[in-house]
């Protein structure tokens, strides 16, 4: 094979202009290849991360307590009755926080009081879900204290944080008392202590943070909590945990998944269309080689010729030109992994991507799996077009 | 001279195409070539001379007849057999010299050996330097071929024909394409060689003068001995 990469240098250094452009020519191929590998991968954790960001990745909840029946079986006509006589509460939690917060991979574990109730200012009243929680962990689940716009990210048992929404609409002002009535009708004054804006909505406009001993009384829960929420680290892994910790703990779990499904149907057709883009830009690699190729044997035809009627065998034959079409292939599919990833260096990183902004993840490029699979595709387009140069007849090729 | 000829034939023939449109460009010939000897082959344009030199040489298949050359049956071997025995035991010079482009002389004239062996040695450059100084150009070995005269470059295809020291060198029109001079020269070349190495020279021409170098002459007419 020595013989035929140096014939094959050869070859490529005969023509430089011609094969520079080829090379370039795949280069550019696996640039786009490379690039929308990050673009799609960047996109994807961009997406995933302001998705999971501020929402909690496991939810733990008591169990229904529906009487199931005792009868099984397609004869028997039966009507399950809901059971509301108790109130649905996590009654023995602090184990069971114990017990999460130890297993690997859960990085925050936050018991929480949860209720509805009305905030009232003048004759405003407005409808809201408060969170109980405990001071320390505000910002254990959606990240509160960065959030603050105006007052402070603190929980004193008098004090809640509103949303930015929920202030506009109310004319809140950190400092002020407004009024506030449970689901379970009990009354009391709560102080402004800071005003939020995390950005989702639903949250910024009816959510109000509370105290986790207040709440505990405005929502008449004298030892249990409503839920325990969690986040886990890398998301990705809340399913396995969710299933882990529901044996575990006998709580009814959910993971963010289930939930987010069609973000997950988003993802996966967004990566099917890269998946096809990059298999276009492969295709084009593979049908500039082999024509490229072809031209070449096409030209050489004489030479060919000659060094079979010399004596080479057709494995020589073969092995130049493939050699020579690989050649153009890794080395175009190298420069092009560099160019790419020069040109990608300019973008910022995911977490920093300003709104409106391209998520491209340079470090999601694929550029290895971008080499190796343009020096197979080269590899399969010279094989392609060299076995014509090795069904070439001397006497034919040199005309004589 | 040994007592076995280096190559034999006998009634060979060839036919191209099938049926009515099929044409018999050589007919029943029967020939000896002996070891060290300088052979003309004369002939009209069209009478067979190239189609016999490419069947000596291996490059094509006679229709009928036998083929053989030290003692093989060269019709009975294979494609690869009958290719590896050419690499090594037969030489060739065209008519337009063929050299690769993109290799210099003394790449040039290595080439037999080294397609054979998949790889160049210096052993292999050390003989292509030595004829290429046998054939008068050393100081030309590094040269590509565009950068050689005609006469230059035919002498540089004798010197890649003796590469791989062949009992028999297949010459087709080696002076056809080259000035008078030249061609004078590259006939003194071959004479030289033939008498330093006792390889087997055939040289098909039709020019008079070129045949006179050679001691022996064998001559076609609408494919059949004259």
């Amino acid at each position: 094979m020595r013989y035929a990469l140096k014939i094959a240098l050869r070859h490529l250094a005969a023509t430089p202009g011609q094969s520079a452009l080829l090379m370039l020519g795949v280069a550019m191929g696996v640039s786009v290849f490379i690039f929308m590998s990050a673009l799609i991968g960047g996109l994807a954790t961009l997406l995933t991360a302001r998705t999971v960001g501020n929402i909690p990745h496991i939810v733990f909840e008591m169990r229904e307590r529906d009487p199931r029946p005792l009868v099984a079986g397609a004869q028997v006509q039966m009507a399950v009755q809901k059971d509301l006589s108790r109130r649905a509460q996590i009654r023995v939690w602090e184990p069971a926080v114990r017990l999460i917060d130890a297993t690997p991979g859960i990085t925050a574990v936050s018991p929480q009081i949860r209720g509805g109730a009305f905030l009232q200012r003048g004759q405003a009243i407005v409808s809201v879900g408060v969170v109980g929680t405990q001071p320390d962990k505000l910002s254990a689940i959606a990240d509160v204290g960065r959030a603050i716009v105006a007052g402070q990210a603190a929980l004193p048992p008098d004090g809640v944080l509103v949303g930015q929404t929920l202030a506009d609409d109310l004319g809140l002002r950190i400092g002020q008392i407004v009024r506030m009535r449970s689901e379970r009708g009990r009354d009391r004054n709560v102080r402004i202590g800071g005003i939020f804006s995390l950005g989702m909505a639903n949250v910024d406009r009816q959510v109000v943070y509370m105290n986790f001993h207040a709440a505990r009384a405005l929502f008449d829960l004298p030892s249990g909590i409503s839920r325990i929420e969690v986040k886990v680290a890398p998301a990705q892994a809340a399913p396995r945990l969710a299933d882990r910790l529901r044996r575990a703990t006998g709580l009814k779990t959910t993971p963010w998944t289930d939930e987010n499904e069609q973000l997950f149907e988003a993802l996966d057709a967004q990566g099917r269309t890269g998946t096809i883009i990059k298999g276009f830009a492969l295709v084009t690699i593979v049908i500039g080689i082999a024509s490229a190729m072809l031209l070449s044997i096409v030209r050489r035809r004489a030479e060919i010729g000659i060094m079979r009627a010399m004596g080479a065998s057709r494995r020589l034959v073969l092995g130049i030109f493939v050699l020579e079409g690989t050649l153009i292939g890794t080395i175009g599919a190298v420069g092009g992994a560099l160019l790419a990833w020069l040109a990608l260096a300019p973008f910022p990183p995911i977490e920093a991507v300003p709104p409106g902004g391209l998520p491209v993840d340079r470090a999601q490029g694929d550029y290895l799996v971008a080499i190796l699979l343009t020096a197979l595709a080269a590899i399969f387009a010279s094989l392609l077009s060299a076995r014509r140069a090795t069904r070439i007849d001397p006497v034919e090729a040199i005309g004589q | 001279m040994s007592a076995q000829p280096l190559v034999s034939v006998k009634g060979l023939s060839k036919r191209f195409g099938e049926g009515e449109a099929a044409a018999t460009v050589l007919h029943d010939i029967t020939l000896d070539l002996e070891q060290g000897e300088l052979y003309a082959l004369l002939g009209p344009s069209g009478s067979g001379k190239s189609t016999l030199l490419t069947i000596l040489g291996t490059l094509l298949r006679p229709s009928g007849g036998s083929h053989i050359m030290l003692g093989q049956d060269l019709n009975a071997a294979s494609d690869r057999e009958r290719t590896r025995f050419r690499s090594v035991h037969i030489g060739f010079v065209f008519q337009f010299h063929h050299l690769l482009p993109d290799l210099t002389a003394v790449e040039n004239v290595m080439m037999p050996a080294a397609a054979a062996a998949g790889k160049e040695s210096a052993a292999m450059r050390s003989r292509a330097s030595d004829l290429l100084n046998a054939v008068g150009l050393a100081d030309r070995r590094d040269y590509r071929p565009a950068a050689l005269s005609g006469g230059q470059r035919q002498r540089v295809a004798v010197a890649r024909a003796l590469m791989n020291a062949p009992e028999l060198v297949l010459a087709d029109e080696p002076t056809g394409n080259l000035d008078r001079d030249s061609a004078m020269q590259v006939m003194a070349l071959i004479e030289r060689v033939n008498r330093e190495t006792g390889t087997c020279f055939l040289i098909s021409t039709h020019d008079e003068r070129i045949a006179e170098h050679c001691r022996r002459r064998i001559a076609l007419e609408d494919g059949h001995l004259a």
